[in-house]
């Protein structure tokens, strides 16, 4: 309307005045904004280009990887932490800890004047002590607790590494020692409290909302101690961070980090080549990156891998030549070239080379169609037969393209006459029917947790995940039970070894899974950003990122 | 109007599932709820009386729950439509301002070349379909050139408050340290969408304006005007733009549905924070509340346009005036 009213006085007015009252305005505009502000506010920000929304603000209650990555690392600090160089623990909000002989209790000693978040719903009163670590723990382990029912009540993590049946009782010592007592020993339970999953909440701020009773706010409005605290969050479109003030670990050098959620793949793409994103998770386009002299591509063996799972508890797959006759007939080196171009380790175990427990005397599967045929022949399929390989439609970490894998797969098979059929569903119904056991093979994968190589174990093949979903393969095994249980209840690193390279040749002869590959973590990002943001196990860290100067944005 | 609350009463009937859950949007409901929700819309009359009753919940602003993210409509729709409009807005100005003049200078050259070239300038406009112009134009301008952003309505780094939720008028009214390079920012970010949008447009504004200016300049007054001995300058300056100018503003209003189209489908290129791209992407979810909620409220937003730009007609034009309080 304004617009129509200018227009008819326009031309009642001389149009060459007004050309150049306007030329004034658009010179006096882009003079207004100087060169030093530009520079100033987008060097202290960083934008990173998700590949999707959290699902919450709190790591205990979920396992997807892109939670993780927007909230673990950024907003929380653990107990204990891994160490980025040698995947040892290290120390965080605890500053030592001790383990009795027996393995049974596990004493922290806590680092003091720890702060907590500062923010527009909650402004702490006292720094972190024993009582926050105790609060965390309980809420997953005490039924009781008035915060366990909160957001569902489901700890997938924690559930399945049986953490409940393992902790006898958490007791607080005194402001800053807390003790864990276990019913038995596990070797892996360091390691479990250092995932990105165990993190520490605010006793305080969990007292304040019960109050008000808004106890569904404590993973919506995040209250911890990282590095960053939560400013702004558009469900769907962007994550707002500031800077945690007083970060007990040093000072952080961005400001601001903005989480800007784009699920499309060439969306990031356009983005990190515009400049609107200075880093982006999952890139496509990995040459195009390379070639480009203002980014960087770079990558991180993360421990994963991918598998084709045999269901075990259905014809012809509880036979185990056939199993075994399919994993002869498979071309891992085209397969890993294909899918991965190359860019993925070919997975001879379920465990990586860099894992310490990886046994290099495991042989791997070797592809011969000859054998193949021998096995199929004793098994009575000389003639082949018909089978299904579900794949997932959705990109993976350990798995770029499931479809095409499966397509590969079919071809190699065709060798041996047999035929396959792709089935493929929308992600989450896919797990659900693979839980249910309603598959006959399967592509699929797994990410580790932390680097304790019993994760790839007991989560994927024991007798205890065939429920869960975890266990696709539906095999039970009560010898290769045995030697995970023994594996854990040693602290002897050599011993543990021993036992898991017996188990992985166990898995190789009995084949209930073929791995396939091992994958990397690739990420790009402009040259102007400097620090680690990947690491091998869990999210990404941008407690010691660095903008250099001369961006534009 | 009342046809339209229709259509959109009888869509909760059309799409599949309970017609109650498609107008109230709840659907994590107890049975208790559900009675208490029938009994809201009067689900167990007729069919009349839940018409009524729909009315009654529109007028009071509740336009039921969005089905996929459980929130309001009416908060979502006050968030989405004003970053619509101001992109809609700027991208009529611009048509206009582009097209219009163009428009005179082809009917004044008519029949020469530059006449000609306007033309079939305007012909090619036209005929590009706006996704792929804006593919197009990320692709030369943002990628290539690095001239100007691909998406959204600002960089995430500017935390501009929600006021008015027109992008602009937010920025001068905010207490942010880095205002003006918000607003240089902004603007960067809204000329690729805009210029987008105004293509299609604006071209019909050149063939509207040359059309209407033709028709001017064989009027018997221009004529007069000649004979009395003016120059062509002042002929045109002060009597044919003057009179060519209200005939084009008449079809402001229907140019502003079709503009509308076009930003829906150029804020899902662009990543545009408006309602076209939440409407469309409420399509992808099977979101129906939000679906029919969305189209009755877009709908009456260009209805309004159109019954505005028919009060600036008459205001223009004493003769449409006339024609209204008249006989």
């Amino acid at each position: 309307m304004v617009v129509l009213m200018m227009k008819a006085k326009r031309f009642a007015l001389n149009k060459q005045a007004i050309n150049l009252t306007l030329a004034l305005a658009l010179i006096t505009l882009l003079s207004a904004c100087s060169s030093e502000e530009s520079l100033s506010l987008s060097n202290k920000s960083l934008v990173y280009c998700a590949e999707g929304s959290p699902e919450s603000f709190n790591p205990q209650i979920i396992t997807s990887g892109t939670t993780v990555d927007a909230t673990a690392n950024q907003l929380y600090n653990r107990l204990i932490t891994f160490n980025a160089k040698d995947n040892s623990i290290k120390p965080s909000i605890a500053k030592s800890w001790h383990v009795t002989g027996d393995g049974k209790m596990v004493t922290f000693y806590l680092r003091k004047n720890i702060a907590f978040h500062h923010t527009d719903y909650f402004t702490p009163s006292r720094t972190l002590n024993a009582d926050d670590v105790l609060f965390s723990f309980n809420r997953i382990l005490d039924e009781s607790h008035q915060y366990h029912q909160v957001s569902g009540g489901s700890y997938p993590f924690f559930q399945s590494v049986q953490l409940r049946s393992l902790i006898q009782e958490i007791e607080r010592i005194n402001d800053y020692t807390i003790r864990f007592k276990l019913h038995r020993s596990d070797s892996s339970f360091l390691a479990n409290l250092a995932t990105d999953f165990s993190v520490v909440l605010s006793e305080e701020y969990g007292q304040q909302l019960a109050k008000r009773n808004e106890r569904q706010h404590i993973d919506v409005f995040p209250i911890g101690t990282g590095p960053f605290k939560l400013k702004e969050y558009k469900v769907g479109s962007l994550i707002r961070y500031y800077r945690h003030d007083q970060y007990w670990q040093g000072k952080v050098e961005l400001e601001q980090l903005v989480f800007d959620i784009t699920p499309s793949n060439t969306g990031r793409l356009t983005k990190l080549l515009t400049n609107e994103c200075d880093v982006v998770s999952y890139p496509i386009a990995h040459e195009k990156i390379v070639e480009h002299p203002n980014l960087t591509l770079e990558s991180v063996t993360s421990f994963n891998v991918a598998y084709l799972g045999f269901n075990t508890q259905k014809a012809p797959f509880n036979n185990i030549k056939v199993r075994q006759a399919i994993a002869y007939a498979i071309n891992k080196k085209s397969i890993v070239d294909t899918i991965y171009s190359g860019k993925a380790e070919i997975a001879k175990s379920l465990l990586q080379s860099a894992s310490w427990a990886y046994d290099d005397k495991v042989v791997d599967q070797i592809y011969s169609i000859t054998k193949a045929k021998e096995l199929l022949k004793e098994a009575g399929f000389e003639n082949g037969f018909e089978m299904d390989i579900w794949a997932m439609n959705v990109q993976r970490p350990y798995n770029p393209n499931a479809l095409t894998m499966a397509k590969l797969i079919q071809s190699d098979l065709k060798d041996i006459g047999v035929e396959v059929n792709i089935v493929s569903y929308e992600w989450a119904t896919f797990l659900q029917r693979v839980g249910k056991g309603e598959h006959q093979t399967v592509l699929l994968g797994w990410t580790a947790d932390h680097p304790d190589p019993d994760n790839f174990f007991t989560s994927l093949l024991s007798c205890a995940a065939v429920g869960t979903g975890n266990n696709s393969t539906l095999w039970c095994n009560e010898k290769f039970d045995e030697l995970l249980q023994k594996a854990l209840k040693t602290g002897n690193i050599e011993k543990r070894k021993v036992y898991y390279s017996q188990a992985l040749a166990m898995i190789a002869q009995e084949m209930p899974l073929l791995p396939l590959a091992h994958s990397k973590r690739y990420q790009a990002r402009s040259n102007l950003v400097r620090g680690n943001i990947l690491s091998a196990f869990g999210g990404i860290d941008f407690s010691t990122v660095t903008k250099v100067a001369g961006g534009s944005n | 109007m009342v046809l339209l609350t229709i259509v959109s009463f009888s869509l909760s009937f059309l799409f599949p599932g309970d017609a109650l859950i498609n107008l109230s949007g709840q659907i994590n409901t107890s049975p208790e709820q559900l009675i208490q929700l029938s009994e809201n819309y009067q689900t167990e009359n007729s069919i009349f009386m839940q018409y009524y009753s729909y009315l009654g919940h529109i007028l009071n602003g509740d336009l039921g729950l969005s089905m996929s993210s459980q929130t309001p409509i009416n908060t979502e729709i006050a968030n989405l439509l004003p970053a619509t409009i101001e992109l809609s807005m700027v991208a009529l100005l611009l048509s206009m301002v582009i097209g219009i003049p163009l428009g005179f200078i082809a009917a004044i050259k008519h029949n020469k070349t530059a006449d000609n070239v306007i033309l079939s300038v305007a012909m090619i406009g036209y005929s590009i379909p706006v996704f792929w112009l804006g593919l197009l134009a990320i692709l030369i301008f943002s990628i290539v050139l690095s001239w100007l952003p691909s998406a959204g309505q600002i960089s995430l780094l500017f935390e501009i408050e929600h006021v008015t939720g027109i992008q602009f008028i937010d920025i001068l009214l905010s207490d942010n340290a880095y205002k003006w390079q918000a607003f240089q920012n902004a603007s960067e970010h809204i000329i690729l969408p805009a210029c987008v949008i105004a293509t299609a447009p604006g071209t019909i504004f050149i063939r509207l304006a040359r059309t209407s200016m033709l028709e001017v300049l064989e009027t018997s007054y221009i004529r007069a005007a000649r004979a009395k001995g003016l120059t062509f300058n002042q002929i045109i300056y002060r009597h044919a733009i003057r009179n060519a100018l209200v005939k084009i503003i008449r079809h402001v209003g229907l140019q502003f549905a079709n503009l509308v189209t076009l930003a829906m489908v150029t804020e899902v290129i662009f990543s545009w924070p408006g309602i076209g791209r939440w409407l469309i992407e409420s399509i992808y979810q099977r979101d129906y509340t939000s679906i029919h909620s969305g189209l009755l409220v877009l709908s009456c937003f260009i209805f309004i346009v159109h019954i505005l730009t028919d009060f600036i007609y008459a205001a223009l034009n004493p003769l449409a005036r006339d024609n209204i309080h008249g006989s």
